[in-house]
């Protein structure tokens, strides 16, 4: 494999010829270890931990994911202005983000109209799970220490992997910066200050030691705080134009008070790795609610306590044959509350405990690393692969006639790829079995539940027409199913125990083209497209019963279809006088449409917050140390409900952001500033009806490595 | 070439610029005929939308008698200058006067409006408020938003709100049991349905008496729990419609003598809303089952004087199958046509019906969402 990497060095000076030496022998080490995959990683890793503006590494074909991938990294990552993962993802295209505003406002992500729980969320490769309402607010998760995140439409483009990686219809991945340690030095330590309007005031510090060459140690903490307090402006005109009503006023009780500490040890053995990482999160914020006629500030709030263990295990035990463990341990709590006297008085709080074991197989059965490896003339790659999964979830809370659920979930992958000549292929299929306990308080033995077993497949095609060129046909299929929450089934007076497992059906069909050149203003260009088809059945929605009171049940009611496609470009241009410039731009049409009841108004009608059309484009411009950062983000017109008509119907909205960086390297340290301008224009606007969001705003950041 | 660009340009312009965020306009009320003009004493009638809690669509749609025309949505176009318009959850419609009172619970006021022009008067503000009744010059509503004690045991206990209709001030408040909803005013005094909504399961169960002179609480009459709603026939009887508690209590009507203060009788059906004219009450019930996992809806008409169900009910033609969700009931004083409002599924319009006295479906209109309550308007004399 490692013969056919090839490096193309842009601009290159002498000092990194000596880097990219050195990058050569590590990736060497490496590649005997761990396959192909590790030895990208590495090669990627060795690569950021050096000015990577400098250097643009590509790896072969082969490398190139049979699944389209979206990622964020590096220098284009860190000119983007995100205070949370929720931010970031926004760039994605396929992908809406829904905001409720502020700092600690709530922020979920719905990846190809499918829905908020169709998305798999992992954090440094073991996903966040919420059995309770399947959602994780990814407002939640800071952008501090995240350095890469990667969004798979269907899942991750690997089959050496847990078999809850195949469990999604969308999975996107957090991965958090490892320790890594310039020649000589024996530690790292950054210290990194935030400060901007909202009363924001965002220190942290990451510290790494090397404890031995093959045990490094990293810790971070962060603390957050915000005022959240922001002027918002609703306007509403006449038909001719003149002014019927425009007031301002100052959104409240959007205050937020959070800390995170992580701690992690990583391993490095013979032919293997490993990590164990504690995570903790604290927080309390208010709830800045919907604003209403006559209604301009609400007084509910939220504490959360988030804490986890989780460790991984990889080791190749015999040339071919590769192993992994993942385990997992979390326990979340909430409190909600609402204080208002003149409205329902509540303070509930609920626990979750997930308790997460993986073990994963890989075998290379034709191929390098395979027994026929010396047989040259073997033209195919093939690799198997199995997967077992066990999971415990357990909710208690203090509701009334609460009913304490317990789940027991198995889940089994089987997986295979292949290489032959220009195609490349995998399948796999999971198996997963749920077995649910619930503690009615009338009774005194737990009642159980089973759902059916659920068996689910995913093809994933590429095909590579021209070796010379990267020119990459694809497709996929992928069926899965999001199982009913802890809410949905048990919640007290609304849950519905009879509720089956919500199903996606995924067919998308793309094409991918990349092209460098050594010389010229053009160094690269790369173009992304895929059009799909979903479906979405048995969708699980709140359906009104009984008379009056508000009272809802859930049920398996909707029936969803989505066309629509995707389109990224991006390019980078040597400028004279070293300035390098990169632009991407991403699009995404949507036609989803809810063809759940032809009599109702709401048959074919564009569902609730999908944009027909919707982008981003961003700019990076490198000059030495300083760089510029330009985002756009536009989200074209939509309704807030599948009943498209006038009274329904919102404005596109899209924002400009600016960003202004400037490192300066000093002799023992280096010293980073940066600027953020966000909503240049002030637009004032709602992602969700009633949620007003912030006008221009802005960030200072100063930043020391040692 | 220049030209090529500058074609480019234009385009890119062109698409740019109808992708731009515009001004947004007040919505104007919409129009559509249905049914036959008549001439009456009642001219009309209000329907208050009460909109999905959150989303500020509580909505005002007029039906008027005299040219046979639904206007959806006329409160924005009639009031452009307010903010925000209507409000957030609309409860109650009452007429009394030259004025419209719309009782908008999560905006927490009454909106006061010109009955005929819906011109806005102004708003009373109370918190969290349910049902409006009127009597002599007042206005009587009633509250969830209990006094502000600080306990976290705190047990929100409700209020009726009394208010000038001159002034649009509140002049007093009485005390009453958990969560009251319906009220009614007879014999000198109020009668108010003590729901207990938020006490689950502990709900409450008496119908609270108000005398109107001191206007304090003299006396709580137990009946069922979760009770909802009360209304006076022309006999002076008291008709109150209890929710149950959704398990093992049914939802109920009773009669009650306000004189004597008991129950003179229950009616053996499940009722969630109704209306009576003459001799007739109209209701509707929906009863969710948890066998058949939906709504058991039932429509029907007692008989006031003898208590007894009638065989027939005021949908004759089948077409009661396309309702999906009853939420709101009126019968026309005079031609006896009864309107029944479908409120699907609480985030999407909902439709009404209107029923000739025989049964039979007359006319169908698009309202906003969650149409649910009446107010019949008289012609000026």
């Amino acid at each position: 494999m490692l013969c056919t990497k090839r490096l193309i060095v842009i601009n290159m000076r002498l000092n990194h010829i000596v880097i990219i030496a050195l990058l050569l022998c590590t990736t060497l080490v490496f590649a005997q270890t761990n396959g192909d995959t590790t030895l990208q990683n590495a090669a990627d890793s060795i690569a950021r931990l050096f000015d990577i503006d400098e250097i643009i590494v590509t790896a072969h074909k082969k490398d190139e994911p049979v699944i389209p991938v979206q990622r964020l990294e590096g220098q284009r990552l860190e000119g983007l202005s995100t205070q949370s993962v929720a931010d970031a993802v926004r760039y994605f295209s396929g992908v809406q983000v829904k905001d409720y505003g502020g700092v600690g406002g709530l922020k979920t992500v719905d990846v190809r109209s499918m829905g908020t729980n169709h998305l798999g969320v992992f954090y440094d490769g073991i996903e966040i799970g919420n059995a309770q309402n399947g959602t994780v607010d990814l407002g939640k998760f800071s952008m501090d220490n995240i350095e890469e995140i990667s969004l798979y439409n269907g899942q991750k483009s690997e089959i050496f992997q847990a078999a809850k990686d195949y469990g999604s219809a969308g999975t996107l991945y957090l991965k958090t910066r490892r320790p890594k340690f310039q020649d000589g030095k024996r530690y790292n330590l950054q210290l990194v200050m935030k400060a901007g309007t909202f009363g924001l005031a965002n220190p942290s510090v990451l510290y790494e030691q090397k404890l031995t060459d093959n045990l490094h140690l990293s810790v971070n903490g962060e603390y957050t705080y915000a005022h959240g307090r922001y002027h918002f402006r609703y306007r509403k005109v006449l038909p001719d134009g003149t002014v019927a009503w425009d007031t301002t006023a100052v959104r409240q009780n959007g205050d937020v008070n959070a800390w995170r500490g992580e701690i992690g040890f990583f391993g490095y053995i013979n032919e293997g790795k490993w990590h164990i990482k504690a995570y903790c999160y604290g927080s309390e914020k208010g709830i800045p609610g919907a604003i209403v006629n006559n209604v301009w500030t609400n007084s509910q709030r939220q504490w959360d306590r988030n804490a986890f263990v989780q460790g991984n295990f990889t080791k190749t035990f015999v040339k071919g044959y590769d192993f992994q463990v993942n385990a997992k341990y979390s326990n979340d709590w909430m409190r909600y509350l609402n204080p208002d006297t003149t409205l329902m008085y509540i303070d509930n709080a609920f626990t979750q405990q997930e308790i997460y074991l993986s073990m994963a197989h890989r075998l290379n059965a034709l191929g390098k690393q395979s027994a026929f490896a010396r047989m040259r003339t073997i033209p195919v790659n093939l690799d198997f692969s199995l997967s077992a999964d066990y999971q415990w979830n357990y909710l208690q809370g203090n509701l009334a006639n609460f009913v304490f659920p317990e789940r027991n979930t198995v889940l089994l992958a089987a997986a295979t790829q292949i290489y032959w000549k220009y195609i490349k292929a995998q399948a796999s299929v999971l198996a997963t079995f749920v077995h649910d306990k619930i503690h009615v308080p009338t009774l005194t033995t737990a009642t159980a539940t089973r759902q059916k077993p659920q068996f689910t497949p995913a093809v994933f095609l590429s095909y590579q027409p021209y070796l010379k060129e990267e020119l990459y046909l694809r497709a996929f299929y992928k069926r899965i199913f999001r199982m009913p929450t802890f809410n949905d089934l048990y919640y007290t007076d609304m849950g519905n125990i009879s509720l089956q497992p919500e199903y996606t059906t995924q067919y998308d069909g793309g094409i991918q083209y990349d092209k460098k050149w050594q010389r010229g203003v053009f160094r690269n260009i790369s173009i992304k497209a895929d059009g799909y088809f979903n479906q979405v059945k048995n969708k699980i929605v709140a359906i009104p019963k009984g008379n009056g009171q508000y009272r809802w049940m859930m049920m398996n009611y909707g029936y969803v279809e989505i066309r629509g496609c995707d389109v990224n470009l991006s390019t980078t241009l040597d400028l004279t006088h070293d300035v390098l410039l990169t632009v991407s731009a991403a699009y995404t049409y949507q036609k989803a449409q809810d063809f759940t009841s032809p009599e109702e108004i709401t048959y074919g009608g564009q569902i609730a917050y999908v944009p027909w059309h919707s982008g981003s484009a961003t700019a990076n411009l490198q000059w030495h140390g300083l760089s510029f950062n330009y985002a756009f983000i536009y989200v074209g017109e939509r309704y807030h409900n599948s009943a498209n008509i006038p009274a329904n119907h919102e404005q596109p909205w899209y924002t400009h952001d600016l960003t202004v960086a400037y490192e300066l390297p000093l002799k023992s340290c280096r010293l980073h500033f940066a600027m953020e301008i966000n909503n240049m224009l002030n637009q004032q606007y709602d992602i969700i009806l009633n949620y007003p969001m912030p006008g221009i705003n802005g960030k200072g950041i100063i930043k020391i490595i040692i | 070439m220049d030209k090529k660009y500058i074609c480019i340009i234009c385009l890119i312009a062109c698409v740019a610029m109808s992708g731009c965020r515009e001004n947004i306009t007040i919505i104007s009320g919409e129009e559509e005929q249905h049914g036959v003009a008549q001439q009456t004493d009642i001219t009309g009638f209000y329907l208050l939308n009460e909109g999905n809690m959150g989303s500020n669509k509580s909505t005002l749609d007029f039906y008027d008698f005299t040219t046979a025309t639904y206007r959806r949505n006329i409160y924005a176009e009639a009031n452009p200058n307010v903010p925000k318009e209507l409000g957030d959850v609309g409860n109650d419609i009452q007429i009394y006067g030259n004025r419209l009172y719309a009782v908008i619970n999560c905006s927490n006021k009454v909106e006061v409006l010109d009955a005929r022009t819906c011109h806005r008067i102004g708003q009373i503000d109370v918190p969290n408020c349910r049902y409006l009744r009127f009597h002599e010059g007042y206005g009587y509503l009633t509250s969830y938003a209990g006094p502000v004690v600080i306990n976290p045991n705190y047990e929100q206990i409700g209020y009726v709100a009394k208010f000038d209709t001159a002034t649009l001030t509140l002049v007093d408040t009485c005390h009453v049991g958990f969560q009251p909803d319906g009220l009614e005013v007879v014999s000198g005094n109020i009668f108010v349905a003590n729901s207990g909504g938020y006490m689950v399961p502990n709900y409450e169960n008496t119908l609270s008496v108000i005398d109107l002179q001191t206007f304090n609480e003299t006396q709580r009459i137990p009946i069922a729990v979760n009770l909802h709603r009360v209304s006076a026939d022309k006999y002076g009887q008291l008709w109150v419609s209890s929710r149950g508690d959704y398990y093992t209590t049914p939802s109920r009507l009773y009669c009650i003598n306000p004189l004597t203060r008991t129950i003179t009788d229950s009616v053996e059906t499940a009722v969630s809303n109704f209306c009576i004219v003459g001799d007739s009450l109209y209701f509707y019930a929906t009863e969710w089952s948890y066998v058949s996992m939906q709504d058991s809806i039932c429509y029907g008409i007692i008989d006031v004087k003898t208590h007894k169900i009638l065989p027939q009910s005021f949908i004759t033609d089948g077409t009661d199958k396309n309702i999906k969700k009853p939420y709101g009931i009126a019968v026309h004083p005079i031609t006896r046509e009864v309107y029944v409002t479908d409120a699907k599924n609480y985030v999407t319009p909902g439709m009404l019906h209107c029923y000739s006295p025989q049964g039979i479906l007359q006319w169908s209109v698009r309202t906003g969402d969650i149409p649910a309550h009446f107010a019949f308007l008289t012609a000026k004399k």
